[in-house]
């Protein structure tokens, strides 16, 4: 099966690349390859021009330290077992950053900076909310102090008040720390206020990349304008104005996707071209990416 | 690797909810040690002899019959009435509670062996006129620490290959499954036999023949924790952070499935001691002149007419089961997750 098929993309530095796409698209699947938590069948990954795809883990241990990645799942993503200390000290015991005490003093102020209590320090995972829980994993990457990360979904699974808290925390991080974001999401309007640049992903493969603001004025992909047209106005009048593109059907199974465009089974605009030839991703202006033999 | 935490101080006092298991531990417990000090209970030799102003300490050294005035220059036979006159004429003698070892021949007995209980041999004697009661006594001992041992170093193998089958996966775990398939499929009283009858089995000999097989029932359980525990996101999140697979495993993986280990090992201890019981009851166990109770219940199957071996091999051997199964359960209970305190 192959989650992810054919596409290649760069993040430019101080960057967030906003990626969105239904369930099982292979959002995930990419942004835990590029990291090198699954490994790369085809294809390379490059950090600041070090190729990454067949290093061994030894030579890797550097690399580890400049990337790191927020879970989706507040729940799942902290060791039960383990203190906030251990889980937030992790990093810098493995990377050998600090010693002993210093260690204990670079974990206070990690908390501090993504505003938890220095006494919530030895207290275990279970004694915390989502917010929270989600604030300590992302003490837990900064730790080591990382160029990029990758947030896999950081904010799906909290209260949309909670998200805005969260969402707000690390924009300001990525201003004081010249931090890079990979920010996987489906929830559109958030990745629009996040992103610089969007990638719009289909069954493995991308549909669409643009600026930010361009795609959402523009959108070209008859998928992007679908998943645009779904994000709720809250205005009745306008709602009524605006017709929505329904997607008929379900995402084809990534086991045996279609032939040609993946997106040609549920495409309003589908032609005879689309079920026979892939389309390229190809650059229609502006750094404006599409991949559609139609538009 | 388990560490006191919230979670485990829970266990625990689960576990001491359960006043079944605990007090089952607790005399367990008891009862083991006071078996790694058999000699001082049982004993043909006593503890202390204090003789002509000078002390003997004839359990840790021998002593020639001539140190007491005796004729040859033999090891002192403390039974016999000769040299224990000898020494309680110019001093005393501080005797254990039992005074047979597990293999003193008591030539005096009444009544031909097996003899009935008396007040000499509180369980009677056995075919051959030794005490049963100190023959159980080191015969708890032998079996308990062959069980323990074949527990620990079965655990360590079972959960070591388990835990390479689990978190590695692929090719490593197919071809892991498929070894087991077949080996557990081998019929293991058989090879045991024919292993045994190969050689004349001492304790490590029966230690490692029954190794070839016990540690296959922790592979199942712990590859299981492994191959669920490698895609939580916090050992995701501990790799991406750089940790080695040792420390993965170690730190965030083991624990998880130290539990189920745990909750094994009450029963695999249990089991440990009947195979050991059951192969010396065949006679394919340990060296013959060994204590052990399954020779005691061979014993009492060849001398029907004398109950008390087998009474009491029965009740020793029941009372180790029955403590281990009720400390088993009360661990599985601690451990279980569904059960709020």
């Amino acid at each position: 099966m192959k989650a992810v098929d054919d596409v290649s993309f760069h993040i430019d530095r101080g960057e967030t690349f906003g990626l969105v796409g239904e369930s099982g698209c292979g959002k995930s699947t990419m942004g835990r390859t590029i990291i090198r938590l699954y490994n790369v069948t085809g294809g390379e990954i490059f950090l600041d021009g070090t190729n990454l795809t067949a290093m061994s883990e030894k030579n890797l241990l550097p690399f580890r330290k400049r990337m790191q990645m927020i879970f989706q799942d507040p729940y799942a993503s902290l060791n039960p077992r383990m203190t906030v200390t251990d889980i937030v000290g992790e990093g810098i015991l493995v990377h050998n950053i600090f010693k002993d005490r210093e260690r204990q003093e670079r974990i206070f102020e990690l908390l501090d900076y993504v505003g938890l209590k220095r006494e919530h320090a030895n207290r275990y995972p279970h004694e915390f909310s989502g917010g929270q829980r989600q604030r300590i994993g992302i003490a837990r990457a900064l730790a080591v102090e990382p160029e990029l990360i990758i947030c896999d979904e950081p904010i799906s699974a909290l209260d949309v008040s909670i998200q805005a808290q969260i969402v707000n925390m690390l924009e300001d991080f990525q201003d004081e720390m010249k931090l890079t974001y990979l920010f996987i999401a489906h929830d559109l309007s958030m990745v629009k206020h996040i992103s610089d640049r969007i990638g719009v992903m289909y069954l493995g493969m991308f549909a669409e990349v643009a600026e930010s603001y361009e795609l959402y004025a523009h959108p070209q992909h008859p998928y992007t304008r679908a998943l645009l047209s779904a994000i709720p106005i809250p205005d009745p009048d306008l709602t009524r104005k605006n017709k929505r593109t329904i997607l008929r059907g379900d995402v084809p199974s990534p086991i045996d996707p279609p032939d040609g465009c993946r997106f040609a089974t549920r495409c309003p605009l589908v032609s005879d071209l689309c079920t026979k030839a892939t389309p390229e991703l190809i650059d229609k202006g502006a750094g404006h990416f599409v991949a559609c033999h139609n538009v | 690797m388990l560490r006191k935490d919230s979670l485990t101080t829970e266990r625990l006092l689960r576990f001491r909810r359960n006043k079944v298991g605990l007090v089952s531990a607790c005399v367990f417990g008891t009862l083991f040690f006071l078996s790694l000090f058999a000699e001082f209970l049982a004993n043909d030799k006593p503890l202390v002899i204090g003789y002509k102003g000078r002390i003997y300490t004839p359990i840790f050294v021998s002593y020639s019959e001539k140190e007491f005035g005796g004729d040859f220059d033999t090891n002192a036979d403390y039974r016999d009435p000769f040299v224990a006159d000898l020494i309680e004429k110019d001093g005393w003698m501080l005797w254990p509670p039992i005074r047979f070892h597990y293999s003193t021949i008591n030539y005096g007995l009444p009544s031909p062996a097996p003899s009935v209980p008396s007040k000499v041999n509180l369980l009677g004697t056995d075919d051959s006129g030794r005490d049963v009661l100190a023959r159980i006594i080191y015969g708890f001992r032998i079996s308990v620490l062959f069980g323990l041992s074949l527990t620990l170093i079965s655990s360590v193998v079972g959960v070591s290959v388990g835990a390479f089958m689990g978190y590695y996966g692929g090719k490593l775990d197919i071809l892991g499954q498929r070894f087991i398939e077949v080996w557990s499929s081998l019929p293991t009283l058989f090879i045991l036999i024919i292993l045994s009858s190969v050689t004349q089995p001492n304790f490590f000999w029966l230690l490692g023949i029954l190794l070839l097989f016990s540690w296959m029932g922790f592979v199942g359980v712990v590859r299981a924790e492994f191959l669920r525990a490698r895609n939580f996101e916090y050992v995701l999140a501990a790799k991406a952070m750089g940790l080695s697979d040792r420390q993965v495993i170690y730190r965030h993986v083991l624990p998880n499935a130290m539990v189920a280990t745990l909750t094994f090992m009450p029963f695999t201890l249990s089991g440990a001691i009947t195979s050991l019981t059951a192969l010396d009851f065949l006679g394919f166990g340990m060296p013959p002149g060994s204590p052990s109770l399954g020779e005691l219940l061979a014993q009492a199957k060849a001398n029907l007419h004398a109950p008390w071996l087998g009474l009491s091999a029965f009740f020793a051997l029941a009372l180790i089961l029955i403590l281990l199964v009720f400390v088993g359960e009360a661990v599985r209970d601690a451990f279980d997750p569904r059960k709020v305190v």
